[in-house]
């Protein structure tokens, strides 16, 4: 059980749950679609930016419990960033889903991101919870606006 | 290694016994018995298997049809008595009705790419199923698009079974082929083939059946079914990975064109023509899975040692107790009822997503498939994108079955909090 509850986080639970900012923005400056096949999750991420900065974040479509709780507090995190910023939490984030932690390394700018540790045990859910990461990333690149995590 | 063989078919089903031919299945899994429910995936292998690769690496390896020594001759009568082998488990006529491919997907390509290449034409017509797995749908896809031809299908009801009054319909005189699952992997159901052979036949259209999920649960006479081609894997079969079979009636096999050319599949090359070699040899070019094939051959005199109708009983008794456990789970929706199955369920838990059902499952030690099974047409069809699938095998238990429906239950709880 202790494995379970170490992914299943109740703030992971809850934001699957309600996700927040689950909705298309009045503004869009960038979306893309993200796809997992091996598991038929779908999302859209769309980002309002402005002077170099995430004005405004939402999503919609479907996945499982992890993919939809990291897109959910991906856009809480993000709301107000810069885009650097956002690429440097990425990158922070990805790290904590793929390395096992140093003793005594700096916790980051993660946060919250940090309940997603339990992921690292369970390599085939990394591509859920970057599911989001991923598509927006493919958003704000303004790379093909399709893009998948196979 | 002799489990069941000896007894008579009436005699008690022992799993224990028959549990212990498979090693794997004594391996703990997160410190938990391993429940392994995923074998319509791909199946565990009796230490005859095992054994049987081991020892011709060991003992009589060398490459076959070509040497003059002593060493090769050897393993080439192992391969072909393995031909003879599979043969007679399908009671084909003739052993030159046998060719080995790596798995169901290359039979089926072969089958599409060679006969369809030779047969289809502008405005033809391929018919399969809804239900087919994507190497049931893509290869004709293929085909079509190269040949102008295309592909029909008939529906599935939402029991999860064929309308096949729909498919009497759907037969037109551009029909060529009927290309059609035998058993779904997905949902479990049992397609009436012998009826789907009948309405081919009486039109004169070529009939491929995709038996990969048949195999292990039920006995397979190509000839009582009358279709032209039968495939499968030996993977599913208690077998080893990357070997298969293609049956086809030998003279529409001796009529199509090569699949793949090279080696050991032609007679006499020269710059300006080469003359292919008979059958089965025509469609094996290059050197093939040796070892996989001896060891198909070993997974066969297996479930043949244990006899289809002790299997089916034993089977039958699991997917029983199965639905009973299963109806016990108001959030669970299972996806088709058909009236013939085999254990292959797939489900839907309200408010758990599949993949993380399989997760928690797994933290179980229940090995199930979480996702569309390779049937995204026939996913669409019932409204989900994907399901949890549960599979039984000849070596699982009434504790096994009774431990997934304790796991879906736990799900249930994590997600309700």
């Amino acid at each position: 059980m202790s494995d379970l509850r170490e992914l299943y986080q109740e703030v992971i639970l809850d934001h699957c749950k309600a996700p927040r900012n689950f909705r298309t923005p009045a503004a869009v400056t960038h979306e893309a679609d993200g796809r997992n096949p091996l598991c038929g999750d779908t999302f859209t991420v769309f980002v309002d930016v402005e002077d170099g900065r995430i004005k405004d974040i939402g999503f919609q479509g479907h996945g499982c419990a992890i993919s939809t709780a990291s897109a959910s507090m991906m856009t809480e995190c993000l709301k107000g960033k810069t885009l650097d910023e956002g690429r440097n939490l990425f990158e922070w984030f990805h790290r904590l889903l793929t390395t096992p932690p140093a003793p005594g390394a700096p916790a980051g700018p993660l946060g919250k991101l940090a309940v997603f540790s339990g992921v690292r045990e369970f390599p085939v859910r990394v591509k859920c919870a970057t599911l989001a990461w991923h598509t927006l990333k493919a958003a704000l690149d303004r790379e093909a606006k399709h893009v998948s995590t196979e | 290694m002799k489990p069941a063989n000896a007894l008579p078919v009436a005699a008690a089903w022992d799993v224990s016994r028959v549990r212990e031919d498979f090693p794997l299945l004594g391996r703990p899994m997160r410190g938990r018995p391993l429940v392994y429910l995923d074998n319509a995936n791909s199946t565990q292998k009796p230490r005859s298997v095992i054994d049987t690769e081991s020892r011709f690496y060991a003992e009589q390896y060398a490459n076959i049809h070509r040497g003059v020594y002593l060493l090769s001759q050897e393993a080439t009568v192992a391969y072909d008595r393995a031909r003879a082998r599979v043969a007679r488990f399908l009671n084909a006529r003739s052993d030159r009705e046998i060719v080995f491919v790596r798995g169901t997907t290359e039979a089926i390509n072969l089958v599409a790419s060679s006969w369809g290449g030779a047969n289809l034409g502008p405005g033809d017509e391929v018919l399969i199923s809804a239900m087919e797995h994507h190497s049931g749908i893509v290869p004709w896809q293929m085909a079509c698009e190269a040949k102008g031809a295309s592909l029909r299908v008939i529906p599935v009801d939402d029991g999860g079974e064929l309308i096949l009054e729909e498919a009497e319909r759907l037969f037109t005189p551009r029909t060529k082929i009927l290309s059609v699952i035998h058993v779904s992997n997905a949902l479990g159901t049992v397609n009436p083939v012998k009826e789907l052979v009948a309405m081919a036949r009486a039109r004169g259209v070529s009939v491929l059946l995709d038996g990969a999920q048949t195999i292990s649960h039920r006995a397979v006479d190509v000839q009582d079914l009358d279709c032209d081609f039968y495939v499968f894997s030996g993977h599913k079969l208690f077998g080893p990975t990357g070997i298969g079979v293609l049956w086809g009636r030998e003279e529409l096999l001796d009529a199509m064109p090569p699949y793949q050319g090279g080696g050991n599949m032609i007679e006499l090359v020269t710059f300006e023509k080469t003359t292919y070699a008979p059958l089965p040899f025509k469609f094996e070019a290059g050197t093939t899975n040796i070892a996989g094939t001896l060891g198909l051959a070993k997974a066969i005199d297996y479930v043949a040692g244990l006899g289809y109708d002790a299997i089916a009983a034993h089977e039958q008794k699991l997917v029983d107790r199965l639905l009973a456990g299963l109806s016990t789970v108001p959030e669970v929706r299972l996806i088709g009822r058909p009236k013939e199955r085999v254990g292959v369920f797939s489900m839907t838990i309200d408010g758990v997503h599949p993949h993380d059902a399989g997760t928690i499952l797994d933290l179980e030690g229940i090995a199930v498939r979480a996702g569309h099974h390779c049937v995204q047409p026939l996913m669409a069809r019932f409204g989900v994108p994907a399901t949890i699938r549960a599979s039984l095998a000849l070596y699982n238990t009434a504790e096994e079955c009774d431990a997934l429906v304790a796991g879906l239950r736990k799900c249930v709880e994590v997600f309700r909090g």
